[in-house]
This record gives C-alpha cells, structure tokens and sequence, in this order.
C-alpha cells in the first residue's frame, strides 16, 4: 500500500543507449509494485507526466549516460540541485562509456567521418562520466546494468542504507557459479580477474571471455593479466583494444590501454 | 504578420515515450503549416568513427551499445555484413535458426513495451503505463509478462537481455541445449495467447481515419513462407528490388542543420517509410497462418497505411514471434559447432535485417587481418524522419482548429506511432509547434 509520503524518484537521461533506463522497465515483475511504493515523478521515456518539485528535490535521481556536450555539463548540475542523491547507472554514467573512445582521439577527425556537415555538430572533445563534474553518491558498474542490482540499490536507498553491490572480481562470480575457468581451462584470453562483478559471470558460462563491461574490480593486477594474455597470444593491439571498450575511461582500464599503446602495428595496411 | 495570419509556435521540447532524446518544434502561419521540424538532440556518440581500427570480430559487441532497446538488431546486421565480407553464408540450419530465435526474442521484448508502455497510453489518454496501470492493472501487467517472455527468450540465447554476450561473426559462443530451449515454451504459449488478446484489443482503440501515400520499404524473405527478419532483398511498392549491397545507389543520407541525424531519402525520388507497416504491406502473405488469420480478423486486409494503427499491425507481429519462436524451439536441433570458421580478407561486406521498428543496414570495409577500415550504419529511425515529419504536416493540416495542447498531443502521437528509436536515429529528433 502507498504510504502518506512517498519518496520521489527521477530518471535523467545523457549521451548512452537507453539500455540501463531500460533495465528499470526490463523489472516486469517488480516495476507495477515499485510505482506503489515510490512516486516515479519524472521519467520521459515512461511517462509524459513530470511531477515538478518546485520546493523539494527528488529524493533518488538515476543517472544515465555521459557528458559530452557544453549544455550536458549545465544540465548535470540542475539535476545534482534537485536531486536529494544521486545514483549513476551504467559505463557512460560511471567511466564515459564506449564514446570516450573520442578521448583518445581527434573529435574533429570524428565528426568529419560521420557527418556530411561537422559545422551543425556541436560536441565536446571528451566524454567524461558524471563524477567527473557532480558529486554522486553511488555508482553503479555495467554496460548494461544488472536489473536486479538496481533494484537493490532503490530498495538501500529507500531504507536508508548501503547497497549490497560487492567490489570483487567476477572470477569470484565464476566460483560461486561453478564455472571452469576458460582461461586455465581453454587459453581463452578473459577480463574476468580485473572486472568488477555484478553480472553474475554470464560470459565464461557462454565460453567466452569476459571482455570487461562492468569496469574495472577493486585493486586490479592488469599488468599480471596481461602479461599472460600475451602469453597466450594476444599481441599489443589486441591488449590495447580488449581495455579501451565500455569502460576505456575508467582509470585503471585507460592506463592499462595505454601501457601497451605504441607497439609495431600488426599489418601496415592498419587502420587509423 | 498580417492581419488575420496568426502565427502559432507549438513545441515539445522533450518528447516523452520515445528511445531517446527528440524535441518537435511546428510553426503555423495562419492556416498554413509554415514549418515542421523533428529534432534530434541526442548527443551524437561517433559510432561510425570508433570502429575504425578495431577487430571484425568486435563489431557486434560495439554496435549493440548503439541501442540498448534492438542491440540484437544491430548484432545481427554486423555479423551478416562480416560474413559476407569474408565469403560465409549462414542461410540455413541450426545457427541461422538461433539467430531468428533471439530476434523473434527481441521483436517480442520491443514490440510489447511499445504496444503496452509507450504507445496505448495515447489511445486511452493516460501520459504513460504505471499511470494507465492504475486503472487498467491487468492490462497492463499482461504486456508486462509478454514482454518478460522476449526477455527470457534473449536472456537463454544470448546471455542476457541487453547486450546480448553471445552473438559473434560465425554463429554463438555456445549453443543452447534442446531441454534448455524447452523451458522457454510454457512463457512463450502463454506470450502468444497475450498476443492474440492484444490483436483483438488494439482493434478496438480508436484511430483516425488516415491514409498516408508514402513508399514502403522492407526485406522480403527468399522463402516465400518466411516473414522478413533477417536476411532477404530489400524491396519498396515503388518497385525497388535490391541486394543490401546495392543499398547505397539508392538511399542517399542528407545532413540538415536541426538534427544530429542524417535524413535517408530514396536517390531522385521521395521519402520512405521503413518498419512494421512495410514489412506488412510488403510480406503479409508470408505470416504464419496464425499470424495471418489475426491480421484478418483485426480487418488489417493486404496493406495498412494508417500509421495510428501500426500499434494492430504489431500485435499482429507479436503473434507472427511467438509463433515463430515456439516453432523454431520444437525443430531445434543443436548445431555440431556453436560457430563457424569465419577467416577475414580485404574486402566490402553489407548486412540488412528487421530491426522492431525498421531496416537496419550495415555496411564494412576490411583489411586481410579484419581491422575495420570504414564503417557505415544506417538506422530505421534515420530513414523513417522525413516520413514523420511528412505525417506530422498531415497531421497538423487536418487538425489545425484543435488547441495547441490537443494539437501537441496529436503530434506526439503522430510521432510515438513509428516508434522512433532516437538513440539509434543519432549519428542519426525537438517538437516545437510555432504558431507565434
């Protein structure tokens, strides 16, 4: 049942796919139930209707995507005004996201591939995640989120306490799951020891690599990784491209990239 | 401004129940429709640029991040593109079959979501789904449980349901078992009779009577019995019949000033509309007799060209998906390899398939050792702009007596009808109605 005062809840939308907002309304089960117990007060790509808060800010604003533009960077900061907290969801909130590819290269360069007329583009040269210009009180990792911890991290919030989203490894996934290590097992090159868990694992299950959506871990060793990546095979192209992805703006993942940035190109034939 | 020639301004600047980040702005002149502009203001994410240097094999991966409402759609152009870069042909057996599986699986999760959560709240007038919740729960929750059901489809196939983890150039990284497909078949029967439900509801929802004459375009499936998904010639009522490869001498992409998206127009021609009320103009016959017999009994005939009732026409693709899905599960044996060898060279590959909301074309440039070269990608919303625009003119012409907020909301809907996915659209839409 409602209570007297619901708490208010708004979703705020930057440069990003729409998949991690999605992952609210993939709740089938729990959405219908979750409007129950709070007010869903703006959320455009649910709903038309914006329950404004001239007086009061919402209690729990979600963030998706990354700033990339000069009128994003003003806009981040009206949503952190109104907003009592503030929770990032996804690799373009939390680390930039795949377009921060554009950090490491020339936008100009960028625009001109794309578009017939760079000049009607207007963009940053970076993609930068919400951190980087509002304080936020919790990020969540995942390119996409995992529905299930979002709905862990309303539900903390809306009782007052810490989310239960744990900082490991998803080898520690892999474990738990019961799943043979496909890089001891099969010499499948995986991001698995450096990236942070949440997903479950669901990429060794599928004999594949993890290939790091969710970011890096706490503490990762990527020099160990991939110094037996290379050991496997993966020659210095490969180990660049396998940390500049989702999360290529994410600290420990940038610096990893760069550390093998700057070998001999495989083929001269190349690409830029 | 002369006497008489008011100026009305109506706008919207962020459209809600859309993919995305659009705005609509409408200038009318008296009774003249001065100006009609969807925007496009979602920040442009240079996919086209950054897959340039990487692996073949990442094009998948990288290009489901465009969307994360049809990242199979995008999955699945990339890996035909590469394949046909590299000479291998997926046309039949077990592979090809998984692949139309967890299609099926996303039509399902998209078409119930637009149906239900975006698109019928503007048939009962309610501004979205938790609020028409409130008084229609039932209805509402069963859209919820279809949709559940596309999601599990693509969860058991692909891993999960956003960005799928096991699509690759070649086939899968694993292959579901028989039993595991199996489980799929109790949430699925119960999708299809919420599907036939929703054929028989749509059909009575108001809509107004319109006829809009514009060129349809869609795939057209080889198997005479097969709906389009995702393979086939890419064919128009204005008498296009081409290769995907062929796309580009006939499509041009125009860049204009109010949008981050490039407008797709058929070369010296006109505009086009892609998506579901093509794919049935275009391959009704070809709907599984269940499918078939709905459409039927919903009065669809052979061709609708009333974009209100795109929402019956996807009902109606929504029993061709469940059907489909539940027939793919029963035939289902596993392939001996989850993939095929898929070895690159210097070549030009083009992939086309059925996103939800329209073709989705895809085009790659390769070195011998599989870097991307040049990559082009053409989505169903870019292609489907000017359309809108053209049916919002109509829209605004035969309804310019209205109010501007009951004009507006026309106008959304006009727009909501296409199911424009707008983080697509970008490299590839703001409504503003000005009539001051």
């Amino acid at each position: 049942m409602a209570a007297p005062h619901r708490q208010t809840l708004a979703v705020w939308k930057f440069a990003s796919c729409d998949g991690c907002q999605l992952s609210l309304l993939d709740c089938e089960d729990e959405l219908l139930l979750l409007a129950d117990r709070l007010e869903i007060a703006y959320f455009l790509e649910a709903s038309s209707a914006i329950v404004e808060m001239p007086t009061h800010p919402y209690d729990v604003s979600i963030v998706e995507g990354s700033i990339t533009t000069a009128h994003d960077t003003e806009r981040i900061q009206e949503v952190r005004r109104r907003s009592r907290a503030l929770i990032t969801i996804g690799a373009c909130a939390t680390a930039g996201g795949i377009q921060a590819l554009r950090n490491f290269a020339d936008v100009e360069d960028f625009k001109s591939i794309v578009y017939a007329s760079p000049d009607y583009i207007s963009t940053l040269g970076t993609s930068t995640p919400i951190s980087a210009h509002v304080p936020v009180d919790f990020e969540l990792n995942g390119c996409p989120i995992d529905k299930r911890q979002l709905l862990e991290v309303i539900a903390a919030h809306l009782a007052g306490r810490r989310p239960r989203v744990r900082a490991h490894s998803v080898c520690v996934e892999c474990k738990r799951r019961g799943t043979v290590c496909v890089m001891v097992a099969h010499g499948t090159p995986c991001l698995g020891p450096v990236t942070h868990a949440g997903c479950g694992a669901i990429c060794p299950a599928y004999d594949r690599g993890c290939y790091g959506c969710y970011g890096p871990a706490e503490s990762p060793n990527t020099a160990a990784l991939s110094a037996r990546m290379a050991q496997l095979g993966s020659d210095e192209v490969d180990l660049v491209r396998v940390y500049r992805t989702f999360n290529a703006g994410a600290p420990a993942f940038r610096e990893a990239g760069e550390a093998h940035e700057g070998g001999p190109p495989r083929s001269a034939g190349r690409g830029a | 401004m002369g006497a008489g020639r008011q100026t009305r301004v109506i706008r919207t600047d962020y459209l809600a129940r859309v993919e995305g980040e659009g705005a609509m702005y409408v200038r009318l002149d008296g009774r003249e429709v001065a100006e009609v502009k969807l925007r496009i203001y979602e920040p442009p994410r240079f996919f086209e640029a950054l897959l340039r240097g990487r692996a073949f094999t990442e094009a998948p991966d990288i290009t489901a991040r465009i969307c994360g409402i049809c990242p199979v759609a995008y999955q699945m152009s990339a890996v035909r593109a590469m394949e046909d870069a590299c000479g291998v042909r997926i046309d039949d057996g077990p592979i090809r079959d998984l692949r139309r599986l967890i299609y099926c699986g996303e039509w399902i999760e998209s078409h119930s979501l637009h149906v239900y959560m975006l698109h019928a709240p503007d048939f009962l007038g309610y501004p979205g789904a938790v609020e028409m919740a409130r008084e229609h729960r039932e209805i509402v929750e069963q859209g919820l449980q279809m949709k559940k059901a596309g999601n599990a489809v693509m969860a058991l196939v692909g891993g999960r349901e956003v960005h799928p983890i096991n699509v690759r150039v070649g086939g899968f990284y694993r292959a579901p078992t028989k039993t595991q497909l199996r489980t799929l078949q109790d949430p699925l029967e119960r999708a299809r009779e919420t599907a036939l439900a929703t054929v028989r509801w749509a059909t009575e929802l108001p809509f107004p009577e319109v006829e809009r004459e514009v060129e349809l375009l869609a795939l057209a499936d080889p198997d005479p019995d097969a709906y389009p998904i995702d393979r086939g010639r890419i064919v128009s009522d204005g008498g296009i019949d081409i290769a995907p490869a062929e796309f580009d001498e006939h499509v041009v992409e125009e860049h204009v000033e109010h949008s981050n998206a490039l407008h797709a127009r058929i070369r010296e021609r006109d505009v086009y509309l892609t998506g579901p009320l093509a794919r049935y103009a275009l391959s009704s016959q070809a709907l599984r007799p269940l499918a078939g017999e709905a459409a039927r009994e919903a009065g669809l005939g052979g061709v609708c060209r009333n974009p209100f009732r795109s929402i019956l026409v996807r009902a109606v693709e929504l029993v061709q998906a469940c059907d489909e899905a539940l027939a793919l599960i029963e035939s289902y044996e596993p392939p001996v390899a989850p993939a095929v060898e898929v070895t690159p060279r210097r070549a030009v590959g083009h992939g086309a398939t059925e996103a939800p909301r329209g073709l989705l074309y895809h085009r790659y440039e390769i070195d011998e050792d599989g870097t991307i070269l040049d990559a082009r990608i053409v989505p169903p919303t870019s292609q489907n702009q000017l359309a809108i625009e053209q049916d919002l003119r109509a829209v605004l012409e035969a309804n310019l007596d209205l109010p501007d907020d009951r004009l507006a909301l026309r106008c959304e809907q006009t727009i909501r009808n296409h199911d424009p996915c707008i983080s697509c659209a970008t490299h590839f839409l703001q409504l503003t109605i000005d009539r001051g």
